[in-house]
Formats: C-alpha cells, sequence, structure tokens
C-alpha cells in the first residue's frame, strides 16, 4: 500500500522585545539565573500582568505579511497545569479568540514548484522558565529568566506532505520573521523552535490519520530526520495491523530515534478560560493600516524583483533572498561593482559563499564587505585586473589585507592593456620557441594555448586575456 | 449535572490538591449542588448577548517595551525553600 504523509508545524518564535510580554524584566539572553525574573513572572501574589504593546505589533506585523486577518478583538486565556518551570500553574496564551487569524505562505520547492500553505492561526503567549536536569542533589535547578519571553505561536493547516515541505516551510517563516525584524531567529538560543504532527494515511484516503507531536526540533536538520523516522515508524506499526497512538514523542538527536514521553495515557485538560487579569484587546484600523506601513519587501516580493531587475534565475534568487541579510549583500555589492550584476551575482554565490561556508561563517560575518567585493568587481569590469587575477586579490582581502585597490596597487597585480607592450613580450616568446612556432604553422594548432600560458608566464598573469589572444592570432597568422 | 467520586479525584489531581477518601464523597454532593445551582443561568436567553471575556467593559492597555525592573533575585531567594547556583531548586520532575 502507498501512503500519504501528512505534517502540520506549530513554530514558536520568540519575539524581540526588550521586556517581556506581560513585565518590565529584561529578555536578553545568556544572563545569570533568575536575576531577570520579576515578581510578576515569578507568579507572586498579587501581581497584574501587563501587556507589552510591541509584542502586540510585532504580532500584526506577521498577521500582516502572511496576508492573515487581524482580530479587532482578542482574548488572552489561562492554560493550566504543573510543571515548576511555570511558577504560576498557568501560562498565559490566547485560545478561542487569538491576535492573527487564518492566513498563508507559498513556498518553493527545489523542483521550482510552489505550494501554498495554509496558516490556521498565531496566537501571542508567554514562555515558560528552564528546568536544568543535572544531579542537584536528586532536585532539578530551575531559571526562570526566560518565563514571560513573548511567544508567537504560528500554527500551519495540515498541508504539508513531506519532510522536505515541512523543512522548506519552516525556512520560510524563519526568513521571514527575520525579515520582519521580529525574531532574532537564533536556533541555539532557543528564539526559534518547531513541533510536528506528523500522521500517515493510505493514498487517496481524506480522513486524517491519527497524528503524533514530535517535541524537541531545533534544527532544520532535526525536523527532517524526526519526522521521517516517525513516517517510518507510523507506517511499520500500521502495516504490523497496529494503530497509532496519539501521543507526544520527543526526538533523541543522539540516538537517532523518536520515543514517548508521556508513559501513561494521561489526558491533558488544560482548562482554559479568559484570564481575569487581562481586558481584551482592541485594534483598531488605523492601528492596523499603521503597521503595515512599516512592513518592509517581503522575501517573495524580492525574489520576484531580483528575478525581472536583475535578471537572476528562480534558483539564483532563492539563493540570494535565503536571508535578508544575504539579500541586503548582494545588493550593497552589486552597488559597489557599478553596474556588473552578473559578476557579482557569480562571485557571491561562487566564491564567496565558498569562502564562507568553508570558514564556518555566517554572511554578517564575513571578512570581505559587501562595499569590497563589489569594489573589486568594479575593477574586473574597468579591465584593471582578470577575472583569474581578481581571485589573488579576493583571497588577500579575505586575510584582512585591504580592499581591493590597495591591493591591486601593492602587488602591482594591475591588468596589462598597453597592446604595445603586449606585442612586445608576444614578439620575445614566438622568438624565443621557433620550434613551437614552426609546428604551430605546420598545422598544430593545439600550440595556441601553449603560447598563451608563456605570455601569461612572463606577464604573471597580468596581460588582458582578450588582448593576447587577438595580437597572438594576428601575429601567428601572419608570417 | 452531577459528580461522581472519580470526577471529584480527577478534578483534584489536576489541581494537585490532596482530597482524603472520607472528603471525596462531601465534595461530590457539595460540588454538585454549587453546578445546579449555576445551571440554574442557562434558562437565560442569551442568544442576543456577545460572549463576554471581562466584567469590566474595559480595554486592555500597552505598556511601552522597556525594561524597568532589576534583579531582585537576593529577596526572592531569601523565601524560596532551596536555592543553589541561583536556581530554584524543586524535586526532580523527570526521570
Amino acid at each position: 500500500m502507498s501512503w500519504e504523509t501528512v505534517i502540520g508545524l506549530e513554530i514558536h518564535v520568540q519575539l524581540a522585545t526588550k521586556s517581556k510580554i506581560f513585565s518590565a524584566a529584561s529578555t536578553a539572553y545568556g544572563a545569570e539565573p533568575n536575576t531577570q525574573a520579576c515578581a510578576i513572572d515569578l507568579g507572586m501574589p498579587g501581581v497584574l500582568p501587563v501587556l507589552n504593546g510591541e509584542a502586540v505589533r510585532m504580532a500584526v506585523k506577521f498577521g500582516l505579511a502572511v496576508e492573515a486577518r487581524i482580530a479587532p478583538r482578542s482574548v488572552f486565556a489561562r492554560k493550566n497545569y504543573f510543571y515548576p518551570d511555570l511558577p504560576k500553574g498557568y501560562q498565559i496564551s490566547q485560545y478561542e479568540l487569538p491576535i492573527v487569524g487564518l492566513g498563508h505562505l507559498d513556498i518553493h520547492l527545489d523542483d521550482g514548484a510552489s505550494r501554498r500553505i495554509g496558516i490556521t492561526r498565531a496566537h501571542l503567549e508567554e514562555d515558560a522558565g528552564k528546568s536544568l536536569h543535572e544531579d542537584f542533589h536528586g532536585c532539578s535547578g530551575i531559571d526562570l529568566n526566560r518565563a514571560g519571553t513573548p511567544l508567537l505561536e504560528i500554527v500551519s493547516e495540515p498541508d504539508l506532505r513531506s519532510a522536505r515541505e515541512a523543512v522548506a516551510y519552516m525556512k520560510k517563516i524563519h526568513a521571514l520573521v527575520r525579515y520582519l525584524e521580529i525574531c532574532d531567529g537564533n536556533m541555539q538560543e532557543g528564539s526559534f523552535r518547531c513541533d510536528a504532527n506528523v500522521s500517515v494515511r493510505p493514498a487517496g484516503q481524506t480522513a486524517l490519520g491519527t497524528r503524533t507531536e514530535l517535541k524537541n526540533l531545533n534544527s532544520f536538520r532535526f525536523v527532517e530526520r524526526a519526522i521521517n523516522l516517525e513516517v517510518e515508524r507510523q507506517i511499520d506499526v500500521l502495516e504490523g495491523g497496529g494503530s497509532v497512538v496519539q501521543e507526544t514523542r520527543l526526538y533523541d538527536s543522539a540516538r537517532d530515534e523518536t520515543r514517548s514521553m508521556r508513559s501513561k495515557e494521561e489526558a491533558f485538560d488544560y482548562r482554559y478560560f479568559p484570564d481575569p487579569d487581562l481586558l481584551p484587546v482592541i485594534l483598531d484600523e488605523d492601528y492596523i493600516e499603521a503597521v503595515r506601513e512599516t512592513l518592509p519587501e517581503l522575501p517573495d516580493a524580492r525574489r520576484e524583483r531580483f528575478m525581472y531587475e536583475y535578471g537572476l534565475s528562480a534558483y539564483e534568487a532563492d539563493v540570494l533572498t535565503a536571508s535578508r541579510e544575504m539579500a541586503d549583500y548582494f545588493e550593497a555589492a552589486e552597488r559597489a561593482s557599478d553596474g556588473e550584476t552578473r559578476l557579482t551575482a557569480n562571485w557571491v554565490m561562487g566564491d564567496l559563499m565558498g569562502a564562507l561556508n568553508k570558514a564556518g561563517l555566517d554572511i554578517t560575518e564575513s571578512p570581505v564587505s559587501a562595499q569590497m567585493l563589489g569594489g573589486m568587481i568594479r575593477r574586473i569590469g574597468d579591465e584593471t585586473i582578470s577575472g583569474k587575477i581578481a581571485k589573488q586579490v579576493f583571497a588577500a582581502m579575505w586575510q584582512g589585507e585591504g580592499d581591493a585597490d590597495e591591493i591591486i596597487e601593492q602587488k602591482g597585480l594591475k591588468q596589462v592593456t598597453d597592446s604595445g607592450a603586449i606585442e612586445q613580450i608576444i614578439d620575445g616568446i614566438l622568438a624565443a620557441n621557433p620550434q613551437q612556432l614552426e609546428q604551430y604553422r605546420a598545422g598544430k594548432e593545439k600550440l595556441f594555448g601553449f603560447f598563451v600560458g608563456q605570455v601569461m608566464k612572463a606577464t604573471q598573469g597580468k596581460a588582458n586575456p582578450a588582448q593576447v589572444n587577438a595580437i597572438l592570432k594576428q601575429k601567428l597568422s601572419s608570417s | 449535572m452531577v459528580l461522581q467520586r472519580s470526577d471529584v479525584e480527577k478534578i483534584a489531581h489536576l489541581a494537585r490538591l490532596a482530597v482524603s477518601e472520607e472528603e471525596l464523597a462531601a465534595y461530590a454532593s457539595s460540588l454538585s449542588d454549587i453546578l445546579k445551582f449555576v445551571e440554574r443561568m442557562d434558562s437565560a436567553d442569551v442568544s442576543r448577548v456577545a460572549p463576554m471575556a471581562h466584567p469590566l467593559d474595559a480595554v486592555q492597555r500597552l505598556r511601552e517595551d522597556a525594561v524597568r525592573e532589576s534583579s531582585q533575585r537576593e529577596k526572592f531567594q531569601a523565601i524560596a525553600p532551596r536555592v543553589e547556583a541561583g536556581l530554584y531548586l524543586v524535586p526532580k520532575v523527570i526521570e
């Protein structure tokens, strides 16, 4: 039997506010434990949460970017459960009336196809603290610095049909929240986290199969791996005549397996109810329109523009708009290159990305700035250096030896374009190699490459290759 | 709606309340009475009333995004049962 995979993702995005969603404590990452957990975050008696306006604005910004309906009235609710990283005994979240309603996002797959993925909703809630399970004399240690950090939980429709599509969607959301500047996207620090609801059904069946929820998917690679493992496991269970149990499973990357997290069939009963400490959030049209005006050019629009404005292929536009920083880099380099668009795209996607990957650096950490790269490309364009010499210049810039013009000057890499000088060198070489010259003229035309090589060697690669070819051809044919 | 002993057990478990065997029956009966009382409201016609999220007809105020709290960890941890290395210690939550 052939099976169809059905996946929905719940992505938790930490909003990049300075203070927490309901308190004025700092959200900065990496502080000493519990130094950023105030009375409100600790759930002390008598405290009152007050909503952070910036968290609301960021949620609305996201909603507008995925063309969702922004709720004119949304309500916070208490989700009740006991866990020590949640001192109040409930998480303030949104339930029946989330701030962002139905929206959608288009993903582009490697084969060039596009798919529209529905976004069911996105709601505001507070993050929990962290439990450290190393042994503290048989106890767990609790750090509540993260408690109260604003989260936007983005829930997709079960529209994803493979682990690859899930990753493409997740990457797209990741790029989008960074374009919108509402999240730093740092997955190591937990700013961007993902749970996946996974089920399988016989191909052609409309009803959904029983799903499991996968947790702890904190990298793109883990999402893909965990979903593939879980799909295999579910198919094995079903083909073996069993049935899938609805449960939460944890992906263990060290053992490369998913395993059941909740041993008993402990049914969740969160007993949601409206939080009496918070009033309904009312947003009028003026507010929403004002937020809309702050939207930057979004990834899809930029991708389209890169294709028509710069004449890039869909693949190139995808790569160069994968992150806002990458797209900004390309555009700045292109401007500095004085119109050498094609060369800039090739250099950014070729030598630059290659060097960054090799060094394990992000585009924002590139030792060669966009201005430096563009400046060098400009010198290829105006024939000061050849493409081959440019590789030397690039390597020197990477080592921090200065910008292209300084390096060209210092190392004497300026291309020889004086045709008189080139002619002189060619004459010398022809005179020094009478045997090869004779063979060439006797029909061994392969030797043309030999002469070009000799000229380049004599000029340390600095002779303009097009001129060398032209002059050499002329000299060799005239006898 | 009448609550059974098992309902009370479940509610007590969710609220992490220790309810003794003797108390279970008493709670089942008194909680059922409260529910019966609340059920009288079912007879009211609310078809033209929008669900309320808060008893006050007021709108949530938004706070400016600024850090105004400084660390008061020493004070908070002075009243905690156990602390170590700046962490609050609690009975181990996972096996």
